[in-house]
């Protein structure tokens, strides 16, 4: 690194990515307190285990070509040009380890350009996109509960967390994206990439997993199936809000000279910037973040009467709703799209679970599905004219470009993962069998654990004079 | 023509304000904040002496009631 400037900025933009991190595995946190807590008692083990594996899984894949897909695909390709070389995001390339910024000799695939600007930005930008793939694939997680096999969840987390997110991410929330330059898209805190899609996915395969047994009535009205344990539920929803921090944090460029973004903006201001290099400031998203998830939290408790569950899933929805644009709004506009679009999704998963028998333990195609798509849709409108990018020739934000994204963010999830489910289901793989989900999840598991206690607690009187 | 003004960034950020949409109409946001907040405290009141209602009205006979007092 030349220069105490550069190098105190990049070491600065290291660790402000390594701290994102750190904060977004709270989310995972929260998401296994959650889902735990809505499950059964019976399934509690086989619940935690579903969900905490993706973690591992997403990160290896992610490694392996998730991390080259976003460098390498924003041009489609095919839509705004080809394929895109990244060599430093492959996995077989040094800049993919422990490496000082030189080149040593015979080192293929690294050039002094790369080096100087991925040594130290690599692993961490690397860390909190990861980040953001395991999020989306737990998000499906909760939804399909207590009947789907975990090995095919498995595969639809690696699909959605390694495969589709990160090409949407690469589409429409990269500096190039073709969404971006073509649409005008503009989706800051991924209303779309993230939520819409993750929604979209956990829509399909809960259409072909079907719903838990006893859910519907004969008639078919919807049974209430109530959590085992709303304090669970409502921790775990508090911490997916502080992980939510990180999340904000990590889709922001923290310091950035005019000049390093080819001197698109004039003068000598360094500013913090959005995913598409376009300035904002972490206030203005501190304020957003706030004044959303408030607007969610209150409307959810009016209109849910203070249900704890719904009160604290659309303070989640309404930060996800307000999310495409909160780089950018007023915070009395954060606050209102937090608290009208939740109200929308909080309406919808009812109408949508009578009339359509869809079972989504946890309201996730409600509060990440539509609050994701209408989000996005509303920041359209909301940002109308604005520049999406500080680029020359880029589309403005416009709301066809915005709900035509809207629509591939949800397509994206729903298609390719309704196929697969639809082959895992032909499989005989997506189901447990009745039997066992009437036994429940953790049956083998609680027949050990008591045999374990009466051993031991035998062996322990045995003992006792 | 922008909801913010802006329809470039080619600009100095030095000689840039603020940038969200509908600027000018921030004595309107600040009212529509206050009247969300007012409205919410009428709304919660309401359901709330509907549900108190409805607890008073329940478990006549205190059984219930004597129940959850033994479960602490």
């Amino acid at each position: 690194m030349e220069g105490n400037l550069n190098a105190l900025t990049t070491i600065f933009t290291e660790f402000y990515y390594w701290v994102t991190i750190v904060m977004m595995f709270l989310i995972h946190v929260g998401f296994c307190m959650y889902e735990v807590g809505v499950s059964r008692r019976r399934n509690h083990l086989k619940t935690l285990m579903k969900n905490a594996m993706a973690i591992p899984l997403v990160t290896v894949t992610f490694y392996l070509f998730g991390w080259w897909i976003y460098f390498g695909f924003p041009n489609g390709p095919g839509i705004a040009g080809g394929l895109v070389a990244a060599p430093f995001a492959e996995p077989w390339n040094p800049l993919m380890g422990t490496h000082l910024s030189g080149v040593n000799p015979g080192e293929t695939g690294v050039t002094p350009t790369d080096a100087a600007l991925w040594h130290r930005l690599n692993g961490v930008f690397w860390g909190a996109f990861l980040l953001f793939s395991i999020t989306t694939a737990s998000i499906i997680s909760g939804s399909i509960i207590e009947r789907a096999r975990s090995g095919a969840f498995w595969i639809v987390a690696v699909l959605v967390g390694s495969v589709l997110w990160i090409l949407d991410a690469s589409w429409g929330w990269h500096p190039q994206g073709w969404m971006v330059k073509l649409w005008g898209y503009h989706d800051a805190y991924a209303s779309g990439v993230v939520h819409a899609i993750a929604g979209g996915a956990a829509l399909a395969f809960l259409i072909v997993l079907g719903p838990r047994i006893g859910k519907f009535k004969p008639d078919g009205t919807p049974r209430d199936i109530p959590p085992h344990n709303v304090w669970l539920v409502t921790i775990g929803l508090f911490l997916i809000f502080t992980g939510f921090w990180g999340f904000y944090a990590a889709c922001n460029i923290p310091l950035i000279s005019p000049a390093t973004i080819a001197g698109q903006i004039t003068g000598e201001t360094w500013t913090a910037t959005n995913i598409y290099l376009a300035p904002t400031t972490l206030s203005a998203i501190t304020f957003n973040f706030l004044m959303s998830l408030s607007g969610g939290m209150l409307a959810g408790y009016i209109v849910s009467k203070g249900d704890p569950f719904w009160t604290f899933s659309m303070g989640l929805c309404g930060v996800i709703s307000a999310s495409a644009g909160n780089d950018l709004y007023h915070p009395v506009q954060a606050l209102l799209i937090g608290a009208i679009v939740p109200t929308i999704c909080y309406k919808l998963h009812y109408f949508v679970e009578r009339r359509f028998k869809i079972d989504d333990a946890v309201g996730a195609v409600a509060v990440h599905g539509y609050g994701g798509f209408l989000g996005v849709v509303v920041a359209g409108f909301m940002l109308w004219g604005q520049p999406s990018s500080p680029y020359e020739g880029f589309a403005h934000i416009n709301p066809l470009g915005n709900f035509a994204g809207a629509v591939l963010m949800v397509l994206l999830g729903f298609v390719p993962t309704f196929v697969v489910c639809k082959i895992l289901n032909g499989m005989n793989l997506l189901r447990v069998p009745a039997k066992v989900e009437l036994e429940g999840f953790d049956f083998a598991l609680n027949h050990a654990f008591e045999a374990s206690v009466r051993e031991v607690g035998t062996a322990e009187k045995a003992m006792v004079k | 023509m922008s909801t913010n003004g802006m329809e470039s960034w080619a600009v100095d950020l030095k000689d840039v304000g603020a940038i969200y949409p509908f600027q000018g109409s921030e004595g309107l946001m600040v009212i529509i904040g206050l009247v969300f907040w007012i409205g919410w405290h009428i709304l919660q009141t309401r359901h709330e002496n509907a549900e108190i209602e409805a607890d008073m009205a329940a478990d006549r006979s205190g059984e219930e009631t004597r129940a959850a007092i033994d479960r602490h």
